[in-house]
């Protein structure tokens, strides 16, 4: 079970970016971070997985947890052995490996060397595409099968918890569709907890179990993810719609905007 | 046509000491986009290393030349440690520097050990060259050319193969990616530099088998330039390629121009070749371009 409690983000030693953000994802749990561009979703995620240290960026407040374990100070390359992968926003492939050795890149801090080739095939059962390629250089593949060897190479380190910046991005609505689905099953299949951060709201919360929607680096409102549908807020401003079911009409908007109130 | 035959082979034997030496340079810029100008004071250690070994202590030329190699490994962690650890986030421009002084303080620090006379290796291979066909080869240079090759061949393979390998290329693609998969990219570069300091090692043990050695081994850092530059700054294989083209076409130039030029025309082949090359190729023959999807 990861645990944030209250942190605080600051770059560069001035730009406070997160004031305050609590949140937990359980064992096993599909968990989504919604909110808009510089909501402080990714630096949430890179604050987990230790990427932050890299950008000058630093928690100065509050705590992360990890089964029990604090890992706020750890190195980024001790919290992927801890169980925490991040994929990064934009696939971030090896361009210039192919499919294969970005897998095996995934693999680098398993012990269990012998296991890897195993789940290689595993990955590939997930993702009969990659196999097709896996002797093609990465760089040349399509931005779905970069985003499928993306989640891929996650799943060669043997998480516990996967952090998922944007999977979506720039892919097609029907391979969204398909991309999600494998993440709903990988979350079934190897029990793996996923805290996905995402644009796309709507197929972000058809798969989690409770979602936290967070804006100017805090989170405003929680719930589960039935609820958060539901909520009119929601509907406005992240599901673009205004009653049930209909589309927003964007004469109104600008006559009538809704100011944000965020109650719960 | 035995003639143009011998310049090519000893050609590939100059050739293959390039593609090594140019290798570690190439596995430095590639992990940490650091140019090292250092990279030839790390030949003229290595020279100096396996010929005090030999020549002072009396150790068997194969059992020294393997204590050089140890050693090279060390001297790299150590450097990297000490010196370009320090160095990391900061200014590239600042790092090249840095490289330029070490290469300084090396070069002082074999002139204070080791004085600047030219020194010999004892002799180890035997002077009767081998007859292959119509051409004759001295045994010291097969034996360089075999000793290169292996080692071309080990490091191709270690880079392709081993996780080590794979993770200093994916730490070459994206630094950041590859933390990400818990890749530590100190180790990364610390590898880098050891690497580096044994192929120059090696090609420093080559060169001194072959000429001797003093002082000016160490502008063989700067005469690999052309090489890396054609074959492409951040390419393994273009370091080799770029190497044997660079050794072949050296000797082949000095071969047949140098009667008409008095001399010399050794030292302007490579660059003459790297200005062309360039302006047909900016990248080098096999520099990464950028990968852009359509």
């Amino acid at each position: 079970m990861l645990v944030l409690n209250n942190i605080e983000v600051i770059y560069n030693q001035v730009i406070l970016v997160l004031k305050g953000v609590s949140l937990e994802v359980p064992d096993g749990d599909i968990r989504a971070l919604l909110g808009a561009n510089g909501a402080g979703k990714t630096t949430t995620l890179k604050a987990i997985s230790g990427l932050l240290k890299e950008e000058d960026g630093e928690v100065t407040d509050g705590s992360i947890e990890f089964n029990g374990e604090r890992i706020d100070k750890k190195s980024a390359e001790e919290i992927v052995r801890m169980g925490i992968f991040q994929v990064m926003e934009g696939r971030r492939v090896f361009e210039h490996l192919t499919v294969e050795e970005n897998l095996r890149a995934g693999a680098y801090t398993r012990r269990d060397k012998k296991n890897v080739r195993r789940d290689m095939e595993m990955v590939y059962s997930y993702f009969p595409r990659l196999k097709e390629l896996r002797h093609r250089v990465a760089g040349y593949l399509s931005g779905g099968e970069q985003q499928m060897l993306a989640i891929g190479r996650a799943l060669m380190a043997r998480p516990k918890l996967m952090l998922l910046d944007e999977p979506s991005l720039g892919l097609a609505p029907l391979l969204v569709k398909e991309i999600f689905d494998i993440i709903q099953r990988i979350n079934k299949e190897e029990g793996v907890g996923i805290l996905i951060v995402e644009q796309n709201a709507m197929a972000a919360l058809n798969i989690a179990s409770y979602g936290y929607i967070m804006e100017n680096g805090r989170i405003v409102m929680d719930g589960p993810a039935d609820k958060l549908k539901e909520n009119p807020d929601v509907k406005e401003f992240y599901l673009g719609l205004t009653e049930v079911g209909k589309k927003k009409s964007f004469r109104e908007v600008k006559h009538y905007k809704r100011r944000k109130r965020w109650l719960t | 046509m035995q003639y143009f035959i011998q310049l090519i082979v000893t050609g590939l034997v100059l050739g293959s000491v390039y593609a090594m030496v140019a290798l570690g340079f190439v596995l430095i810029y590639k992990s940490s986009s650091v140019i090292n100008f250092a990279q030839g004071e790390l030949v003229l250690i290595g020279a100096y290393m396996a010929l005090w070994l030999t020549v002072s202590l009396h150790i068997p030329f194969l059992l020294s030349f393997i204590i050089t190699l140890i050693f090279a490994v060390f001297l790299g962690f150590a450097i990297e440690k000490l010196f370009l650890r320090p160095m990391i986030g900061e200014p590239i421009l600042s790092v090249i520097m840095l490289t330029i002084g070490l290469s300084v303080f090396l070069r002082g620090l074999v002139i204070i050990l080791w004085g600047t006379e030219t020194r010999v290796f004892p002799q180890i291979f035997s002077e009767t060259p081998i007859k292959i066909g119509f051409v004759r080869i001295s045994q010291v240079y097969l034996w360089s050319l075999i000793l290169s090759v292996i080692f071309l061949v080990i490091f191709t393979l270690f880079f392709k193969y081993t996780d080590i390998g794979i993770a200093m290329r994916a730490t070459a693609d994206d630094q950041t990616a590859a933390l990400s998969m818990g890749i530590s990219v100190k180790k990364v570069f610390a590898m880098a530099w050891a690497v580096a300091a044994v192929v120059a090692a090696v090609g420093g043990v080559l060169l001194g088998n072959i000429n001797g050695i003093n002082i000016s081994v160490a502008n063989f850092g700067l005469r690999v330039f052309p090489v890396v530059i054609l074959g492409g700054l951040d390419s393994i294989p273009g370091a080799i390629v770029g190497g044997f083209t660079i050794g072949i076409i050296e000797n082949l130039a000095s071969g047949y121009l140098d009667p008409y030029f008095g001399g010399g025309v050794r030292e302007v082949a490579a660059f003459v070749v790297l200005v062309i090359i360039l302006m047909i190729k900016p990248y080098g023959l096999f520099g990464l371009e950028r990968i852009e999807r359509v």
